[in-house]
């Protein structure tokens, strides 16, 4: 994408180190300001470079809840002008207008930013979900209108992201003032990619955000995987290729997410060699059917939609993620002390395993592992 | 056999000043810089307050000083460290004593990933937990092993390319004799020595290491290590449980890889 191109006036293609992820979710559905996440990511300063941070909100927009939301960026009055020409023809315009956002310092060359409340038109839909309908549309908008990009496309939730620090994005999208039940963040390190406002995290389709930390060496074959089932690969990073595998997985294919770490995490051959009979024959299968989306390479990633949220590490973690709970709340994050920092009174704290997944579901008290329940000392 | 680190007695320092250094808010810069002038002062002692992810804490102080750190320390905690004595009073993250030269690292509580890792000389000890690939090419040199001991569990890939010094797992929390957890101990090790509580798992054992008997020498190691893990956290491990000993089968075990 030419906009992607001429972006990266940093030069950064080749600067090496780790990005920082966090979210939490309360699963009793009580609303938190965004500060939290702007205050646990700002401690891992470190682990980005400012040339990229974002966050992820859900439960944000509760009056406009039965609407999708599509936040745009756009290069440009003259984008901006076909964009809104576009979403008039094939949707309903319910409500729109300009992100808020703040004059920040450091924040420079902003995008044009709006969000548009929209119904799909039915009589385009042709037989398909409403869902599918939209990912048409989104796909539709990357790959032909030049200077525009769908950031988000969901109900109640939005993404906010460009390039700074977290604190810069923070103040730049004014992300105190919103109140979510679950928020997602990250500070990013760009490696093989450029530092751009739409590379940076999180990806988002439908209500779908991802953000993650690593790179996927597997990219060239996960990519073809999602090509052949419709989804457009635009943005010149792994990260989105993880979002499309998500959407397919969980919501076309309605694999639950244990499944789905399990495909994108698979066990080594050798250690499904050794799991009970039944456990052994669905992993197996899995691995037979969707080997295209065994994500390889370091990575953690932290995908959520309404209602839910999963931290992954890859199955020989060679990328960090704790996980914690208190109360009604459960963190991940990829360092411990920026929960700490949060929320004071943790009760559990751990650190899952590679390819163990962390997953918390409203209306579900957050669970933890038994192996860390166990932990009055036998030899003390 | 390693030389045992003695905890500082501060008593014997009588001249020194303890300082406290509250780190809400600092950057990692700032608070090390805090940390490095009060030392320079004089100070024989520190208590840092509130620290929340604060990278590098007493890398850059080369000489016999008590730390104590309540709060979350960050990554690299101790990196290349050379003589202080840390104690962090709860959990830590990753990378804590990277490259560490001499001193005392304590954790009373758990800590994350490469603990350990390039390790030279000195002595890390924790209470609980750690994370994946701990001890990760630890080395000695001469007369010079660092050592490290875990009380808990470790998770995989334990003293993977580990090519020197002490490696003591634990396992309090298991019964003697379990197998521990941790797999893949000792993916690639040619140097040094890993001794558990209880025994591998065999079934996912590096292929670079073999069981090897244990003596009288290890076991009057053992027992100097148990001695000061016990006394520095206040607990009541046995010398005399089961015990495995891990070496490496090669000192060279990519020798055919990589050389003619």
């Amino acid at each position: 994408m030419a906009w992607a191109e001429s972006e990266n006036r940093y030069r950064d293609e080749r600067v090496h180190d780790a990005c920082g992820l966090f979210g939490f979710i309360d699963t009793a559905g009580h609303a938190h300001p965004g500060s939290i996440a702007v205050e646990a990511l700002c401690s891992m300063r470190e682990r980005g470079n400012g040339l990229g941070a974002g966050y992820a909100a859900y439960g944000i927009y509760p009056e406009q809840a039965d609407h999708y939301c599509f936040h745009i960026m756009c290069q440009g009055r003259h984008a901006r002008q076909e964009l809104d020409e576009y979403l008039r023809r094939h949707f309903a315009v319910v409500h729109d207008e300009p992100i808020p956002t703040r004059e920040t310092r450091g924040i420079l060359d902003p995008p044009l930013l709006w969000r548009y409340f929209v119904v799909p038109l039915t009589a385009q839909m042709g037989g398909r979900s409403e869902a599918d309908y939209v990912v048409h549309h989104v796909m539709r908008i990357n790959t032909t209108l030049e200077g525009a990009f769908v950031v988000s496309s969901g109900k109640d939730m939005g993404i906010f992201k460009g390039v700074g620090h977290p604190d810069q994005i923070a103040e730049f999208y004014r992300i105190e003032e919103y109140e979510g039940y679950l928020w997602s963040a990250h500070n990013r390190f760009p490696t093989n990619t450029p530092g751009w406002w739409g590379g940076a995290h999180p990806f988002g389709l439908l209500d779908w955000s991802v953000v993650h930390n690593g790179e996927i060496s597997s990219y060239g074959i996960n990519r073809r995987y999602a090509e052949m089932h419709g989804y457009a690969c635009t943005m010149r990073t792994d990260t989105e290729v993880f979002t499309y595998a998500v959407d397919l997985l969980m919501r076309r294919h309605e694999l639950p997410a244990e499944l789905a770490a399990a495909v994108f995490a698979s066990p080594l051959w050798n250690e499904l060699e050794h799991l009970p009979p039944k456990r052994k024959a669905l992993l197996t299968a899995l691995r037979q059917t969707y080997g295209s989306l065994l994500m390889n390479g370091p990575f953690t990633i932290i995908v959520a939609r309404q209602g839910g949220m999963m931290g992954l590490g890859d199955r020989i973690r060679l990328r960090p993620l704790v996980a914690a709970c208190q109360g009604s709340v459960l963190y991940v994050s990829s360092e411990l002390a920026s929960i700490h920092l949060v929320a004071p009174e943790l009760e559990h704290s751990w650190m899952p395993e590679g390819g163990e997944p962390v997953i918390g579901r409203l209306g579900q008290a957050p669970r933890v592992p038994a192996r860390i329940l166990q932990e009055e000392p036998l030899h003390a | 056999m390693p030389e045992p680190v003695t905890p500082l007695d501060l008593a014997a320092n009588p001249t020194g000043e303890a300082i406290t250094l509250d780190a809400r808010g600092l950057s990692y810069r700032a608070l090390n810089e805090q940390l490095d002038a009060a030392v320079t002062a004089g100070a024989t002692a520190a208590r840092l307050v509130n620290v929340y992810g604060q990278r590098y804490i007493g890398t850059n102080l080369q000489r016999r000083v008590r730390i104590d750190i309540e709060g979350v320390p960050g990554n690299d905690l101790g990196a290349f460290m050379d003589g202080p004595e840390i104690h962090v009073h709860g959990d830590a993250q990753d990378g804590c004593g990277n490259t560490m030269n001499s001193g005392l690292l304590a954790i009373h509580g758990s800590a994350g990933d490469i603990l350990g890792h390039s390790m030279r000389g000195g002595a890390v000890f924790v209470r609980d937990d750690v994370g994946y690939r701990v001890a990760i090419h630890m080395k000695a040199y001469e007369d010079v092993r660092p050592t490290v001991v875990i009380g808990g569990t470790a998770q995989h890939f334990l003293g993977e390319y580990m090519a020197g010094g002490v490696l003591l797992v634990l396992g309090r929390r298991l019964p003697p004799g379990a197998v521990h957890p941790a797999r893949y101990v000792g993916t690639g090790m040619h140097g040094g020595v890993i001794y558990l509580r209880g025994r591998p798992n065999q079934a996912f054992l590096g292929k670079e290491v073999g069981l090897a008997p244990i003596t009288d020498a290890d076991r009057a190691l053992l027992g100097d290590l148990l001695g000061q893990y016990n006394a520095l956290f206040g607990l009541h491990v046995s010398a005399d449980d089961e015990y495995t000993k891990l070496i490496p089968q090669s000192k060279r075990p990519y020798g055919q890889i990589y050389a003619y």
